[in-house]
């Protein structure tokens, strides 16, 4: 029986995934309007949680992926994963007005660039004063605080160790979560309340996946305005890390 | 129908992300480079246009609305994969790298939205109004 059971539950990976995401949902609702009336997002919460989850089964299993290295909840990696969650952030722009966008087009095009390089300046220089002084190995954790996909992309175009690598990763990491987690906190004290806001708000943080989880949590209709400029970030990051970036700090250190 | 809806959606994103790919490639970087933000503003578009038309029936929209209404529990499912550990364990100089470069550029978020609007006058303007 048992047996069977988990097979039926291995076999229908997706439906499992559904099952257990939006169980994690009902949950974490739950907690929000008992347990804080409603001003702790249940999205965000049910966010927490699945980080902590996450942080659970990467002690158990020693993989990288999350829950989605425990056999049984493979499907949560199909649910969260790059095609499906592309798919689902490009669902919210329907019923977008093009108007709003290209109002705060200036303004997303500095963001991005600001947010790039002031997060590169900031990692590099934390890299520094932990003693990486190198231009290669600050230009990897500069980048990592990009996001944790400009890091490695950045660290391997230049030769970078791999425990600067990892650094790199876990920093562009941090920033990742913290985005989830602190802004819905801090969103009203910057006046991310509506799409230009959000727009720049994408710009500066960068990480997709944090923006987008902070902006479910602070107003769903916020998210594809966020997703729109975050998604050129990374590729902004890409480009400008090991050329410029990477250029700029040499011309400093050496 | 709703399989026109989310054949529609489909297209976008797998037209954006082919841009994405081949600007990416084009640059020389490593990545998709805006493919998803492509695949937005097609659906955008193409929206508007079959809208004027009167080509958006009701069922057609339900088929691109179901995921966008399914989008947060995608969300968690990806954060549910994040590797946290890793995160953790990169100890002091990755943490204060990523929540450093994360709370400067927050901090910013203001000064830059200001720009192209007609500046902070028009808030005192409400205001007094």
């Amino acid at each position: 029986m048992e047996d069977i059971l988990l097979d039926v539950l291995t076999k229908n990976g997706l439906l499992t995934g559904f099952a257990v995401i939006g169980f994690t949902m009902l949950v974490s609702y739950w907690l929000s309007s008992r347990f804080t009336r409603g001003k702790l997002h249940g999205s965000a919460i049910a966010i927490m949680l699945g980080l902590a989850l996450a942080y659970v089964s990467g002690l158990f299993t020693g993989g990288q992926k999350g829950v989605a290295d425990v056999p049984l909840l493979t499907g949560v990696g199909l649910l969260g994963g790059a095609m499906i969650r592309d798919f689902a952030i490009t669902a919210t722009a329907f019923g977008v007005h093009f108007q709003e966008i290209r109002k705060a087009g200036a303004s997303g095009v500095v963001s991005l660039l600001v947010g790039v390089i002031l997060s590169f300046v900031v990692g590099a220089a934390v890299a520094a004063a932990f003693g990486y002084t190198d231009a290669v190995s600050m230009t990897t954790i500069g980048a990592g605080a990009v996001t944790y996909i400009v890091g490695p992309v950045t660290g391997a175009a230049i030769g970078a160790s791999s425990e600067v690598m990892a650094l790199s990763i876990a920093a562009g990491l941090v920033k990742a979560i913290l985005v989830m987690i602190a802004s819905p906190f801090f969103a009203p004290r910057i006046g991310l309340d509506n799409p230009r806001t959000a727009m720049v708000f994408g710009g500066m943080m960068g990480t997709t996946s944090g923006v987008c989880g902070a902006l479910a949590a602070i107003d769903p209709k916020l998210v594809p305005y966020g997703a729109m400029t975050s998604t050129f970030y990374t590729g902004l990051g890409c480009l400008l890390g090991p050329s410029l970036l990477f250029l700029a700090t040499q011309a400093l250190v050496d | 129908m709703a399989i026109y809806g989310t054949a529609l959606l489909a297209a976008c994103v797998l037209i954006g992300l082919f841009i994405g790919d081949v600007l990416g490639s084009a640059i020389g970087v490593k990545a998709n480079v805006g493919g998803v933000g492509f695949s937005m503003l097609l659906l955008i578009f193409a929206s508007e246009y079959l809208r004027k038309r009167d080509l958006l029936p009701t069922p057609t929209k339900e088929g691109v609305h179901f995921w966008s209404a399914i989008y947060i529990p995608v969300v968690v499912a990806m954060a549910a994969q994040q590797n946290v550990v890793a995160a953790v364990k990169g100890g002091p100089a990755a943490i204060l790298a990523g929540a450093l470069a994360t709370a400067v550029c927050f901090a910013l978020i203001p000064a830059i939205a200001r720009i192209g609007t007609k500046g902070p006058t028009t808030d005192a303007q409400t205001i007094a109004e």
